[in-house]
């Protein structure tokens, strides 16, 4: 299992959101990949569209589902993973470094604080596995 | 109503099985991931729990008489320690399910077939029977039900069995001691690999699955969901009841005409499948490949010359071929390989070719 890291935000539907120098670079997390399985198709948006905190941003296939993503924060997409194309699986193996999904130049940064902390998360999860 | 757990459940639990509901059953979906417990059966030893599927017993004189006036293979062709596979038939020839048959003697057989119809299947034999000399028992409490699937499979049960596996050739069984718990061992599966099941009494099934895991750890053996079992049958075109073939549609339709013998002699849905011979099918079972990477799948919409004409019965990622594959009802005019037709993924209309089936065939053993 990999580490969820500090340095990252977290939404209750799973992606983490990495700030680096005004760039959020998003993903999902362990725990999601892990519920997934084996992922084997990433639909992922184009360059320079546009989304809300909140909105679906495309698509992630396991062998067995199809998941919606969901925009951790607002922005313009400005890179996508393409190593994905040919990789998917290394959503399941890296999900916090190479399984990265895109990247966005962010609409404001405050948004962050709207999110979940690493503990946070962390405790979201315990809860939810206890219902 | 809770789902039910089959003697397997603690053995599987163990291993950190993932369990979904199916047909009733608490069975496990994967264990540690569908690409890898499928690669496992096409290149060494996959162990599946199939005990939710049924199994009867039909016995008496008039038992083969009772199987051929209501499935549509010829069951009077078996020999003792033959495996047929079959199909329960509606009046109109359409499928009330697909099953195997055994003969275990003339007057004696065994039944498997799917957990989800095993109640209306039973009804449908257990109508056949009164006046007549059969006896119908429902035994699939009696027995649990391992597949050891792949090349490995052979050597692996081989070392915990007295009977000679390599004389039972495929289709066939014996009925022998494997770890000592008696069985009815046959060459048949659902993974379009080699293989066999066992059926093996409950009480010896946790026992016999340890020691399988035990034995087959030098053959590579990993234990498999349900998850990698529908994408190792779908490649091998192996039909899903409920998704490929059910009571709306024929057997001829479904594709399964190398099931059908219209010679036997009477049988239900007789009539209605010569009269669509005559009259010529107008849709058919095809397999497809879709030519993009987004994978369709199951219900995903199809549509031909610019009308929506079916919907994907099975569709999946395929982890051995690295290919989006599935089957779907065409048009009998679309059912030609190379026919492009398109599947609407997430409202994006996605190219789609008719291939031949099966997708993988597996390669034979060389004679030497």
């Amino acid at each position: 299992m990999a580490q969820n890291p500090e340095d990252c935000h977290y939404t209750k539907e799973h992606e983490w959101i990495r700030v680096e120098d005004g760039t959020g670079v998003i993903g999902i997390t362990d725990h999601a990949q892990s519920s997934l399985g084996d992922v084997v198709y990433v639909e992922l948006p184009g360059l320079g569209d546009t989304f809300e905190p909140g909105e679906i941003f495309g698509n992630i296939e396991s062998v067995k589902a199809v998941s919606e993503l969901f925009m951790p924060a607002g922005g313009e997409v400005v890179e996508i993973n393409e190593d994905l194309t040919d990789s998917p699986e290394l959503v399941n193996t890296d999900p916090y470094n190479d399984g990265w999904l895109i990247k966005i130049r962010l609409s404001d940064e405050r948004e962050m604080e709207a999110l979940l902390s690493v503990t946070d998360y962390e405790e979201y999860l315990k809860e939810e596995k206890e219902k | 109503m809770s789902p039910k757990r089959t003697p397997l459940y603690p053995a599987m639990a163990e291993l950190g099985a993932r369990f979904v509901e199916f047909a009733g059953w608490e069975m496990p979906v994967q264990f540690s991931g569908p690409i890898e417990e499928h690669m496992a059966v096409r290149q060494a030893v996959g162990l599946f729990d199939v005990s939710h599927m049924a199994r009867f017993e039909l016995r008496g004189p008039s038992a083969l008489a009772v199987i051929q006036e209501l499935t549509c293979n010829d069951a009077s062709r078996l020999v003792d320690n033959q495996v047929q596979y079959s199909a329960l038939m509606t009046h109109q020839g359409t499928v009330v399910d697909d099953i195997t048959v055994y003969r275990i003697s003339e007057e004696h057989y065994f039944l498997c077939v799917n957990a989800a119809n095993a109640g209306k299947d039973h009804q449908l034999i257990q109508l056949s029977v009164p006046g007549r000399e059969a006896e119908l028992s429902d035994v699939s409490g009696f027995y649990a039900q391992i597949a050891l699937q792949g090349p490995a499979a052979e050597p692996l049960l081989q070392s915990l069995t007295k009977i000679d596996l390599e004389s039972v050739k495929f289709y066939r069984f014996a009925i022998g001691e494997v770890d000592g718990a008696r069985s009815i061992v046959s060459r048949t599966g659902y993974t379009g690999e080699d293989g066999f099941e066992v059926y093996a009494p409950s009480e010896d099934a946790p026992r016999l699955w340890r020691k399988f895991m035990e034995q087959g750890r030098s053959f590579g053996i990993r234990p498999c969901g349900l998850a990698a079992r529908n994408t190792l049958r779908l490649e091998a075109k192996m039909l899903l009841y409920g998704n490929d073939m059910d009571e709306t549609t024929t057997l001829l339709e479904a594709d399964l005409a190398w099931i059908l013998k219209m010679d036997k002699g009477e049988f239900l849905g007789r009539e209605a499948l010569r009269r669509q011979q005559q009259e010529g099918l107008k849709r058919k079972l095809a397999g497809f490949e879709v030519l993009d990477r987004a994978p369709a799948r199951d219900h995903y919409p199809i549509h031909f010359n610019g009308q929506p004409i079916s919907q994907v019965c099975s569709g999946s990622f395929a982890p051995y071929l690295r290919k989006n594959i599935g089957l779907a009802y065409l048009p009998i005019e679309a059912c030609q390989p190379g026919t492009r037709f398109e599947i609407a993924i997430r409202g994006r209309q996605v190219p789609a070719q008719v291939v031949p089936t099966p997708f993988y065939r597996r390669q034979k053993k060389q004679q030497t």
